[in-house]
């Protein structure tokens, strides 16, 4: 029983080992190149950052930092990614969970809809609501007969970072949860869990890691969004600037030092990121494998 | 991890939210909004801190000055848009008679509404060239010689640009006897000569001070001097030309919104202290002109050397309302001349 498994596996594997290992050389070399390129055009800008937001010593970074502009662009940026990122969380586990659970007419649409923010220019997605609710947009003199500020406010900001941020958490879970299948809901329901029950006890820990990928990746873009919140910020110091735009500001003033130190917050929240992700995956790593089947 | 765990994270995800939602921004008893164009950051900045103490000694109020800047053309549309500008202070007269025309928010007659046709100060453009000065740059006519670059923003979206582009037209009208098709050919030469238009003066002065690109920048007098100190007068020279172009760049209040607002008192108060000694001093220190330099002593005056300056108002132009469309409207002039690098 065991010889003919063997015997059928072993030229396969010949064959496939072949025609993938290449020469040692080639190997270093390929490996040299993918380094060399990872240093050049990520490591390098990134140290860079850095020393230029320390040029003047500590004490300047820190005094840049302590600015009250730019502690309100900071607060702003918070607050900002405060209320899109929960927005978009439960926008996408109900847009996956609609998608990858129901069939239903005009399902493609909704698919293709999602994807629009990211193929559509961020400067776009901000002009649209510019055209919406700026004065001479559609529902600029509704708005301001009742008094209510949406574009050069933080209702704008918000508005456009959510539209530029809201497919990574459901392109996150739509493969995941359509990969998953109904068989676990199904069961949980045959047992006699009610809807609710089945979503906090069954779907949602099979998604977790897919939801928090998503999560880390849509707090990444609010925080760093640029050109769609430039178009409908006003740019007023101290109250509609946010992190990226106050980089500019403060570079376009020759103040090298507190532009950079301003990115050097934005740099260092995309390392956090990327290490909360990274000590994820080695703390959890199998479990992941297993909820997201690669 | 378990339910309980991720049940946790939600629960501070939610927790976070509030908190930041409750933090609002505080405000003073009043507050008006100035938006300006771009190389008036410094100036506004000392302004301001100068017009926020004179309000509390006059009337005991505390008034906060908010701030935003950016290209001239860009401010006029945000503001057309809806940006809650209680004053403009912008770069030209075309940007404010847009807000005028397109939104109705500025009367049409705001020009009379302050001395000097609503300028409170006046600049004019001068180039910037690299230390001692190798290209031996002098005049208008250097900038279309082969081999010069020369960095100026787009007419388009900049207003110090345009500024820029008449100066150089007044130069080539004096000096062909008045020849359009040859005013045309000069102004190409020297579009031809440009690497990069950026969209602002700012972006300009960035472009050549801090990248290190072209020999010369046409420039905002102020902002020539502005990157003579930041970057320190061992790397760069101010050269005047014998003629330049009179810029004045007016200031506004936005009628529709300060009523709205119920700002109109310090909102008027904040553009007519403007031309009071102590402003024009500040803006004479920022290296603009000040339209009553009579009141500011001499000492506080740069001492620049004497230029032609030809107006806007010249017969050359006629004004904005003439001079907007004819050169930079749609198929005006520069859309004839420039062709971008290929």
């Amino acid at each position: 029983m065991a010889d003919p498994v063997i015997k059928s596996y072993e030229p396969h594997h010949e064959s496939r080992s072949a025609a993938v290992t290449e020469s040692r050389p080639v190997q270093l070399l390929l490996m040299a190149v993918a380094f060399a390129f990872l240093a050049i055009f990520l490591l390098l800008p990134l140290i860079i950052v850095f020393h230029e937001a320390l040029a003047k010593g500590f004490g300047a970074y820190t005094e840049s930092l302590s600015n009250p502009d730019t502690r309100s662009a900071i607060r702003l940026t918070l607050l900002v990614a405060a209320i899109a990122v929960p927005l978009n969380v439960v926008f996408g586990i109900s847009a996956a969970w609609a998608i990858a659970k129901f069939e239903f007419k005009g399902k493609a649409f909704l698919t293709t809809l999602i994807d629009l923010p990211f193929s559509v220019s961020p400067v776009i997605s901000g002009l649209v609501y510019v055209l919406l609710f700026g004065a001479q947009g559609l529902f600029g003199e509704w708005l301001r007969a009742h008094g209510i500020q949406i574009l050069f406010a933080v209702p704008g900001i918000v508005l456009a970072t959510v539209f530029v941020t809201f497919p990574f958490v459901a392109r996150e879970l739509i493969p995941l949860m359509q990969e998953q299948g109904n068989g676990d809901e199904e069961a949980a329901l045959s047992l006699g869990a009610n809807g609710w029950q089945t979503f906090w006890y069954v779907t949602l820990p099979n998604v977790k890691w897919g939801l928090l990928y998503g999560v880390l990746l849509c707090n990444a873009r609010s925080m760093g969004e640029f050109g769609a919140v430039s178009v409908v910020s006003g740019h007023i110091r101290g109250l509609t600037n946010t992190m990226p735009l106050h980089v500019e500001i403060l570079y376009n003033e020759y103040n090298a030092v507190g532009a950079f130190a301003v990115a050097s917050l934005l740099a260092g929240l995309a390392l956090v990121t990327l290490v909360l992700k990274t000590l994820l995956e080695m703390r959890y790593g199998a479990e992941i494998a297993a909820t997201r089947g690669h | 991890m378990t339910k309980p765990h991720f049940k946790k994270l939600f629960g501070a995800l939610v927790a976070t939210s509030i908190q930041f939602g409750t933090l609002g921004f505080a405000f003073a008893d009043t507050t008006i909004l100035n938006v300006s164009y771009d190389p008036t950051r410094e100036l506004y900045k000392a302004y301001d801190e100068a017009f926020v103490a004179h309000w509390k000694a006059e009337t005991g109020e505390t008034v906060t000055i908010q701030q935003s800047h950016g290209g001239s053309g860009a401010q006029a549309r945000a503001v057309i848009d809806g940006l809650d500008a209680d004053v403009v202070t912008l770069a030209l007269e075309g940007d404010i008679n847009a807000i005028v025309t397109k939104s109705k928010k500025i009367n049409p007659d705001w020009r009379k509404k302050f001395e000097n046709n609503s300028a409170p100060y006046t600049s004019t453009i001068i180039f910037l060239v690299r230390k001692g000065n190798p290209k031996g740059i002098k005049d208008w006519s250097d900038l279309v010689k082969d081999g010069v670059q020369v960095i100026t923003p787009n007419p388009k979206t900049s207003g110090g640009a345009r500024w820029n582009y008449l100066a150089a037209w007044a130069y080539a009208n004096a000096n062909d006897g008045g020849d359009e098709a040859k005013n045309k050919e000069f102004v190409g030469k020297l579009y031809a000569n440009a690497p990069v238009l950026d969209t602002g003066a700012r972006g300009s002065t960035v472009t050549f001070a801090q990248k290190g690109i072209g020999d010369v920048l046409i420039g905002w007098e102020n902002d020539a001097y502005l990157a003579l100190n930041e970057f320190g007068a061992d790397n760069f020279e101010i050269v005047y030309p014998p003629t330049s172009i009179l810029a004045e760049p007016p200031v506004a209040i936005v009628d529709a919104n300060v009523d709205a607002k119920g700002t109109r008192k310090v909102a008027e108060a904040y553009l007519g202290w403007l031309y009071s000694k102590e402003a024009q001093t500040i803006i004479a220190k920022n290296h603009y002109r000040p339209a009553k330099p009579e009141l500011v002593d001499a000492a506080d005056i740069p001492k620049t050397p004497e230029i032609k300056l030809i107006s806007i108002d010249d017969p050359l132009f006629g004004g904005w309302k003439k001079a907007q469309p004819y050169h930079f409207g749609d198929g005006g002039i520069f859309d004839q001349i420039y062709k971008p690098a290929q």
